[in-house]
């Protein structure tokens, strides 16, 4: 084979449009992934045990299957389930696949954030008598999420990196793009590179962007002394 | 006689199979210091903690002005109390704790202003100005936008009197809060703990170590030992005079452990 300069320039414009697809499928499976995760958290700590070990038992089930089997049944698989089955479009099927998948990772890193918070905490909140929704929000909370933004940020970037998996569903994002291109004009090396490039572009700034938070939020409060 | 506002009926508290508190009864009228002394692992915490409701009891009665803290009337019937009922109760109840508790990620001026703002509701700016009042009391004026962080012990355990005087309790509760200070920033939260004593129509419980003190500011002092009050009394009649054996080996120690 030989390089083509002229189809690897051809072949940005193309690709630059399915980046946008590709970002706000980021962006609205992270959403979902964020939000999702307290979900977890909290039905997780509910006191009465069967609901508990449920929850427990299928955020488990989420996290230890791959994504992409779990993106397959949501949209061949689940439609086709009488009375519950719904058919969602790729990208419907794709946020919430990826979404819940990654929203049992979320869920793992606020529960590390939110039991690293001192019990002398709740207690000084019932002391002053906050209610339940005010210690969480108030409290414990702003106290919990800062130290994962770090980790947060991570699984962003990794989610990022695993959007791809919805073009098996017939997302038309980046990587559906270079793909029929490649199968059109014979010509994979050039359109895959860019997608390549794209991805690495936006990866790495959005890891520096991670660091500079992070350092923010921790100069909030020292941690060092934080218990205190 | 004036009534009670804290009562203790026969309270019991076990933590798995350790039973810490063995039948406390123990009435409190309004605006009476009373100091909790015994060894560790006595209860004395235990009691105060209780009252907090940061534990429940299990068995006995606990009740502020009458009410039953941990069971609520509806109709004729009893339930165990909701966050409502408990809620409703606590506001009488203020605490310091050994250790400070602060909020890290608020300055100390937030920290005073958080209660008194989002749980009475109160203006932000009469609030502040209490806030501030409260903290130049403290001797903290000048460090109202400081973080917790950033202040010593003694400092910190002062902002955290200031932060449970914001909601103008009828009781506060002080749980060993000298325990976790050098021994060179005690004076100073005991200065404040003596003005509060002596200016204030608080009830106050002490638990503490600090024997001198409490001789000095105390109406009455408890001794407890594995989970009852063995003897109680009069500071001067307790500390100087102790009747039972346990408290006067208790006290021998204490002394000459200084």
């Amino acid at each position: 084979m030989t390089w083509s300069w002229d189809v690897f320039f051809n072949v940005i414009p193309l690709i630059f449009k399915g980046l946008w697809i590709t970002l706000g499928l980021t962006i609205a499976c992270y959403a979902f992934a964020m939000v999702f995760g307290f979900f977890w958290v909290f039905m997780s700590r509910i006191p009465w045990k069967p609901v508990n070990w449920l929850f427990r038992w299928l955020a488990e089930f989420i996290r230890s299957t791959p994504p992409l089997v779990q993106l397959f049944f949501i949209y061949y698989a689940w439609p086709s389930i009488p009375v519950i089955g719904v058919a969602l479009n790729p990208f419907a099927a794709a946020i919430l696949g990826l979404g819940l998948h990654f929203s049992t990772y979320t869920s793992e890193v606020y529960r590390s954030g939110i039991e690293s918070v001192e019990k002398g905490q709740w207690e000084a909140a019932t002391a002053l008598n906050l209610s339940t929704k005010q210690k969480w929000l108030h409290i414990i909370l702003p106290q919990a999420i800062p130290p994962t933004i770090p980790m947060l940020g991570n699984y962003l970037i990794i989610m990022f990196k695993e959007v791809p998996l919805a073009s098996t569903i017939g997302v038309v994002a980046m990587l559906h793009i270079a793909n029929d291109y490649g199968a059109q004009y014979y010509k994979f090396v050039e359109p895959l590179t860019v997608v390549a490039l794209f991805f690495l572009l936006l990866s790495y700034p959005s890891a520096l962007l991670i660091r500079k938070l992070e350092k923010k939020y921790n100069r909030r409060f020292d941690k060092r002394t934080a218990t205190l | 006689m004036v009534a009670p506002i804290v009562q203790y009926k026969n309270v019991r508290k076990a933590f798995g199979d350790v039973e810490v508190l063995r039948g406390i009864n123990l009435d409190i009228t309004p605006g009476e210091k009373v100091a909790l002394i015994g060894p560790s692992g006595s209860g004395k915490t235990t009691i105060i903690r209780l009252l907090m409701t940061l534990e429940e009891p299990s068995s006995g009665v606990i009740e502020v002005n009458g009410e039953n803290l941990w069971q609520m009337k509806k109709g004729n019937k009893t339930f165990p109390a909701d966050e409502k009922h408990l809620r409703a109760i606590r506001g009488d109840i203020g605490m310091v704790f050994q250790h400070f508790n602060l909020f890290p990620h608020m300055t100390i001026l937030e920290n005073c202003m958080l209660a008194p703002t989002i749980v009475k509701k109160k203006e932000k700016a009469t609030v502040r100005a209490t806030a501030l009042e409260m903290l130049d009391k403290v001797g903290l004026a000048d460090k109202v936008d400081l973080y917790p962080s950033q202040l010593s012990g003694g400092q910190k355990q002062r902002v955290a009197m200031a932060r449970a005087l914001m909601m103008k309790p009828k009781v506060m509760l002080f749980d060993e809060v000298t325990s976790a200070l050098d021994p060179e920033l005690v004076g100073e939260v005991l200065e404040v703990i003596r003005d509060l004593a002596k200016s204030g129509e608080m009830a106050m419980i002490l638990v503490t170590h600090e024997m001198d003190f409490a001789l000095d500011i105390a109406d009455r002092v408890l001794f407890l030992n594995e989970g009852v009050i063995e003897e109680e009394g009069h500071p001067e009649e307790i500390l100087v005079n102790p009747k039972s054996e346990r408290l006067q080996e208790f006290l021998s120690r204490f002394t000459s452990s200084r």
